[in-house]
């Protein structure tokens, strides 16, 4: 039986291999016609292997014919180009990683093969994930699979193009600011940033490393639990990670919100944000009314600071981070060298794309001498504030609800001249990482253009079973969504 | 804060940083970062209008606490493999420009 990829979730798709009416090897082909259908005008892959996708799953079915188990037993994942996978490039949409083969899987890599997942593609990403629009990739862009004139967001906009696009069940991507839940927004499907520690960083190449998170993005609520629950756990290659225990996470969902308390930040529904998605957001907190949850608002009063904090942090860590590209260890060398400093100055030049030296400039400012304390150490200062800020909301409600993104997907090329405007769109997801919480993005409705919306339920750190309940909920509420929906 | 008024030290010296961070740029691109670099950093002072006497600053999400491990040696990465990505080697190393004469 031919296997309809489109809008296929990971749970339907195990279901269906559980009782042989597909195989694993008529998964990963059906995505492979997909993404050779299509992908010429979205442009969601910077590469895919194809005969390594086929025996992996060739495997994979062996293995099930042998009564083996998994809990993702030959299901194909997308993968962002940030992630290692052995023997598979990770340019993270770089020139100065071009022709890298990563020699080891990331942790949450290993920990999805060891339930036998198959990992399938390299999804497009902005450079080092320094991005909102996946237009920063130094190979190409991406387009929204709902309009192709639109971004998919970012920076893991190839990871959310694939799954809304059909041409992924599941993909992963990273969130240092957003980076997954706005993606995930803009293109109509789902994403999750875990709590930060929840899922080991070994092996994700580095942005911002008190703010990176690894996570899904995925076509519903219960996938995105389904892979939360594989990756998520202590790894002694991380000592960030967290060694608590990691729950069922698909127990936690229920059809109903009876008994939850839910949060509206007031400073959340500003001006300027686009009437139609305030439209969404707020029919979609109605429907969680319904469900049984109880609605309060509640303050965050520094939010209007987030974007500044975020900013000063996040350059100044990833200028650190990205000290390590300099030509000696892998990827692109300059010629012409005189001496060692010669060749870094000249391999980074030419190596690093405009959106990430403007960051690596901003971020060396901020940490150089005379400007640490005006700008590093008043950026840590203030996040303190934004962690107390959600700390005494979480006193109050088990979740909060917000929109993810002050606007729907924009047109390619509207803001990619103004950084600080770019910038700014990022004012409602940067702040859980900043405190280090969790965050989920669900679809809750369209603009009258016919752009997605995505509902942002956020959640105490390592409560995702919160989260993932009220997405779930709404979302059998709310029904089907998606392009194959429509 | 000294650096919140309007004195010539609140810009940003584009070239000079770019420095420090080991990062060639064009006459171009001082421009270009120059004005956008200013146009971020008139956003971020900001920051300096809050009063922040007494607040702990945050430098990680979550307290870290040290992590500790039983000292046992492990293979690590294969040498072949992690050298077939690097620019250029000699005798099982990573190569360089000469550093000293």
């Amino acid at each position: 039986m031919p296997f309809n990829v489109a809008n296929a979730t990971v749970h339907d798709t195990l279901k269906l291999l559980d009782s042989r009416q597909c195989t694993s090897e008529s998964v990963v082909r059906a995505v492979l016609d997909a993404i050779r259908r299509q992908d010429g005008e979205i442009g969601a892959y910077l590469s895919v292997d194809e005969e390594d996708g086929l025996r992996q799953a060739k495997a994979a079915d062996k293995a099930r014919s042998e009564g083996g188990k998994g809990r993702l037993l030959g299901i194909p994942i997308a993968v962002k180009d940030v992630l290692n996978v052995r023997g598979q490039p990770c340019t993270c949409a770089s020139l100065i990683l071009q022709g890298y083969v990563s020699p080891y899987d990331a942790t949450a890599v290993a920990r999805l093969r060891a339930e036998g997942a198959i990992l399938l593609g390299r999804v497009n990403m902005d450079e080092f994930a320094m991005g909102s629009t996946t237009e920063n990739s130094a190979f190409k862009i991406t387009r929204n699979p709902w309009n192709r004139d639109c971004v998919p967001g970012g920076s893991s906009g190839g990871s959310a193009a694939s799954v809304a696009g059909g041409e992924a069940l599941a993909a992963l991507g990273s969130d240092t600011g957003g980076s997954i839940r706005q993606p995930a927004a803009f293109c109509g499907c789902v994403g999750l940033k875990p709590s930060y520690g929840r899922i080991s960083r070994y092996g994700l190449t580095a942005f911002a490393s008190s703010l990176d998170q690894i996570g899904p993005l995925t076509h519903d609520v219960r996938d995105a639990a389904l892979l939360l629950g594989v990756m998520a756990g202590v790894d002694e290659r991380d000592s960030s990670s967290v060694d608590l225990p990691v729950p069922d996470y698909e127990r936690s969902l229920t059809n109903d919100l009876r008994g939850m308390k839910l949060g509206l930040p007031r400073e959340y529904f500003v001006a300027g944000m686009d009437r139609d998605v305030e439209k969404a957001i707020r029919a979609a907190v109605e429907q969680c009314r319904a469900l049984g949850a109880e609605i309060i608002e509640v303050s965050l009063p520094h939010t209007e600071y987030a974007v500044a904090t975020y900013y000063v942090v996040a350059t100044a860590e990833a200028s650190a981070n990205l000290a390590r590209f300099d030509g000696v260890r892998y990827g692109f060398r300059a010629g012409g060298a005189e001496d060692p400093i010669d060749m870094y100055s000249k391999t980074r030049a030419q190596g690093f794309g405009a959106e990430v030296k403007r960051r690596i400039i901003l971020g060396t400012y901020v940490l150089s001498s005379g400007y640490y304390d005006a700008y590093y150490l008043s950026a840590q200062k203030v996040r303190t504030l934004i962690r107390n800020d959600f700390e005494a909301a979480f006193k109050q409600c088990d979740a909060l609800l917000a929109p993810v993104s002050p606007t729907a997907a924009y047109r390619i090329g509207e803001k990619a001249g103004n950084p600080l405007q770019m910038y700014l769109g990022d004012i409602l997801t940067v702040t859980a990482n900043l405190a280090g919480i969790c965050g989920l993005s669900v679809p809750c409705g369209l603009t009258g253009g016919g752009l997605p919306v995505g509902l942002q339920i956020l959640g105490p750190a390592f409560k995702e079973e919160n989260i993932l309940r009220v997405g779930h909920a709404y979302e059998q509420r709310r029904g089907a969504f998606g392009l194959a929906a429509k | 804060m000294a650096e919140s008024g309007s004195s010539g030290k609140d810009q940003i010296d584009v070239r000079y940083v770019a420095r420090l961070a080991r990062l060639n740029v064009t006459e171009e691109e001082v421009r270009t970062f120059q004005r956008q670099l200013d146009h971020i950093l008139s956003h971020v002072r900001q920051l300096n209008s809050l009063n922040l006497s007494g607040i702990e600053p945050t430098s990680h999400a979550r307290l870290l606490t040290n992590v500790f491990r039983k000292d046992v040696a492990k293979p690590g990465l294969d040498r072949e493999e992690v050298l077939r990505n690097a620019p250029s080697t000699a005798n099982e190393q990573f190569a360089v420009p000469k550093i000293v004469e």
